[in-house]
């Protein structure tokens, strides 16, 4: 790997021994990806995979402080991850005993730690730290040091930005550091789509459904998905980004993209169209019946299958301002139908501090609050990544809670069926 | 016997028993729980890998193809070497995927007394050749021996 005289002095320590092993960290990551070149971190901001403060990550809290100790703190200001834990979450005893005893004891203590490495503020907590209301989007072109899986791959494929998909205080050494290894998707080649799926549904495929079905199908590769465009149109309006989010989402977590490409519609595809198809790609067709294959493929981890819905999670990725709203025209039209007034199920729907605080502001906050459902900032993954959580059945739409928990997933229509008229 | 050679990501020889996972090792749901409740042997505890679920972990010579899962991969894996419940070795027959590569590169470029020699490119016949139990030889130059 070529580096810079400047890099080189760094990694010799000329900016202190901790900040040479920063350097060497990132180096080292490189080479293993054959990277030719350390390249700067050009986002205004940072985003990190990392804001729990789980007790078993004391080696992690460790580290922040020596880099803390020796000055070594972030370039940029950073976002985060949402929190694990919010009061308005419904939780038993036990839960509560087990998340503030066992759990989450370093949380006060690591969010202190993050304020002196960068934090934005205290609200910069969420996953979708893109979305405008919370003031991390970056630009056409940027080179970031993100981690968190839904955000990277949203900020290449929306957003037109240049990430890899990171790990977790990989992210952090990147923004101290200043540079990260030129190799994967941050290169032209690298962002060449490996996939051609074609959309041949009848109708509007499921955001996360179909994020899912390509996501297991190309796992880390690049897909260009030809047809999705008829369905969302070819403006990356407020409708179609919302939809790329979620979609997005699954695609990085059911598989591991970092990337996609939808003609007509995402930066790079309207640029470039086909010339980012490599030769020899392979195809995937995606008609209604693969979507119920993908569907109906998915197992049911309950120890009780049959048991009723305790809680609903909606909202992982967060969901945006718009998609709240949304929400809660269609939460008060099915209870007014079914001649109910509150949701049958407890339900929380997930949303970043500052998007939460724009509802508020809007009679749409009322309107929601009246018909039962729960708002949050919390991070339904960590609340569900407990002992107990099996135990406890939990319905959402998120592929990303399906994947990574006990969670079960519905589509969105089978969700508004559940909490409002009990599934019937 | 039989040998396969790969590309040394973090080196280190080492002698250990083989542990196989035929599909993606989902790091956090693998080692959080062990992690969590203070479990020496890192017991695994991913529910959807049928190869390593209720298996020791630690000290082993873990056979795999790539880490798959959370981008807290990496940190996670970090954890599990700084609390000395890694496994002895990881061997991919795949390229190293990014996750796995920063967990292997924090552990040793930041943790002293950590060794876990990180081998990938072995190849696919190396993953349908190894089997749980066999001993493993891991050599300096990304050498593996399977006997």
């Amino acid at each position: 790997m070529q580096l810079t005289e400047k890099q080189k002095q760094i990694l010799d320590g000329a900016e202190g021994e901790v900040k040479a092993k920063v350097m060497r960290t990132i180096v080292k990551y490189g080479e293993a990806f054959d990277a030719d070149k350390l390249v700067p971190v050009t986002s205004q901001y940072n985003h990190l995979v990392t804001s729990f403060g789980l007790k078993m990550m004391k080696p992690v809290f460790d580290l922040m402080q020596q880099l803390i100790d020796a000055g070594a703190v972030s370039g940029q200001k950073f976002s985060v991850d949402p929190r694990p834990l919010d009061p308005n979450v419904p939780a038993n005893f036990l839960q509560n005993f087990i998340f503030n005893n066992f759990m989450y004891t370093k949380q006060a203590s690591y969010e202190e730690q993050l304020k002196q490495l960068g934090l934005m503020d205290d609200n910069a907590f969420t996953c979708a730290c893109y979305l405008d209301q919370m003031g991390n989007k970056p630009g056409k072109g940027d080179v970031l040091s993100w981690a968190e899986s839904s955000a990277v791959v949203y900020a290449n494929s929306v957003l037109g930005a240049r990430c890899n998909r990171n790990s977790g205080i990989i992210d952090i050494m990147g923004s101290i550091a200043g540079y990260v290894p030129h190799f994967g998707l941050l290169t032209d080649e690298g962002r060449k789509a490996t996939w051609v799926v074609r959309i041949a549904t009848t109708k509007k495929p499921e955001a996360q459904l179909l994020g899912s079905a390509i996501g297991m199908k190309v796992m880390e590769e690049v897909p260009y998905i030809v047809g999705l465009d008829k369905w969302l149109g070819t403006e990356l309006d407020d409708a179609a980004c919302t939809y790329l989010k979620d979609f997005g989402a699954a695609t990085a977590s059911n598989g591991a993209v970092g990337l996609y490409h939808v003609e007509n519609l995402t930066p790079e595809a309207i640029e470039q169209g086909t010339a980012l198809i490599k030769e020899g790609a392979k195809e995937y067709v995606i008609d209604d019946a693969e979507l119920q294959r993908v569907y109906d493929s998915y197992p049911v981890i309950w120890k009780n299958k049959e048991a009723k819905p305790k809680l609903c999670f909606m909202g992982c990725p967060h969901m945006s301002l718009q998609q709240l709203k949304d929400w809660t025209d269609r939460v008060e039209t099915a209870l007014a139908e079914a001649g109910n007034k509150k949701v049958l199920i407890p339900t929380v729907f997930t949303a970043p501090p500052a998007v939460l605080a724009e509802f508020e502001k809007t009679p749409y906050a009322a309107r929601l609050k009246a018909t039962g459902v729960i708002t949050s900032y919390i991070c339904p993954l960590m609340y569900m990544n407990n002992p107990l959580a099996g135990k406890m059945p939990v319905i959402t739409s998120s592929n990303k809670l399906r994947t990574y928990t006990t969670a079960r997933y519905y589509t969105d229509d089978e969700i508004l069926l559940q909490i409002t008229k009990g599934g019937k | 016997m039989k040998q396969f050679k790969g590309r040394v990501v973090a080196g280190g020889m080492v002698k250990a028993e083989a542990l196989v996972s035929h599909g993606g090792l989902n790091t956090l749901a693998s080692f959080q729980k062990a992690l969590q409740f203070g479990d020496k042997n890192a017991t695994s505890g991913d529910q959807n890998n049928p190869d390593l679920y209720g298996k020791q972990m630690a000290g082993k010579a873990l056979c795999l193809p790539q880490t798959i899962g959370s981008t807290t991969g990496g940190l996670v894996l970090y954890c599990a070497c700084a609390m000395k419940r890694q496994p002895a070795c990881m061997l991919f027959s795949k390229p190293i995927d990014s996750l796995a590569a920063a967990g292997a590169i924090l552990a040793d470029v930041w943790l002293d007394d950590v060794t876990m020699p990180v081998i990938d490119n072995l190849g696919e016949e190396f993953l349908t050749y190894v089997k749980d139990g066999m001993q493993i030889t891991v050599g300096e130059d990304g050498t593996v021996t399977v006997e």
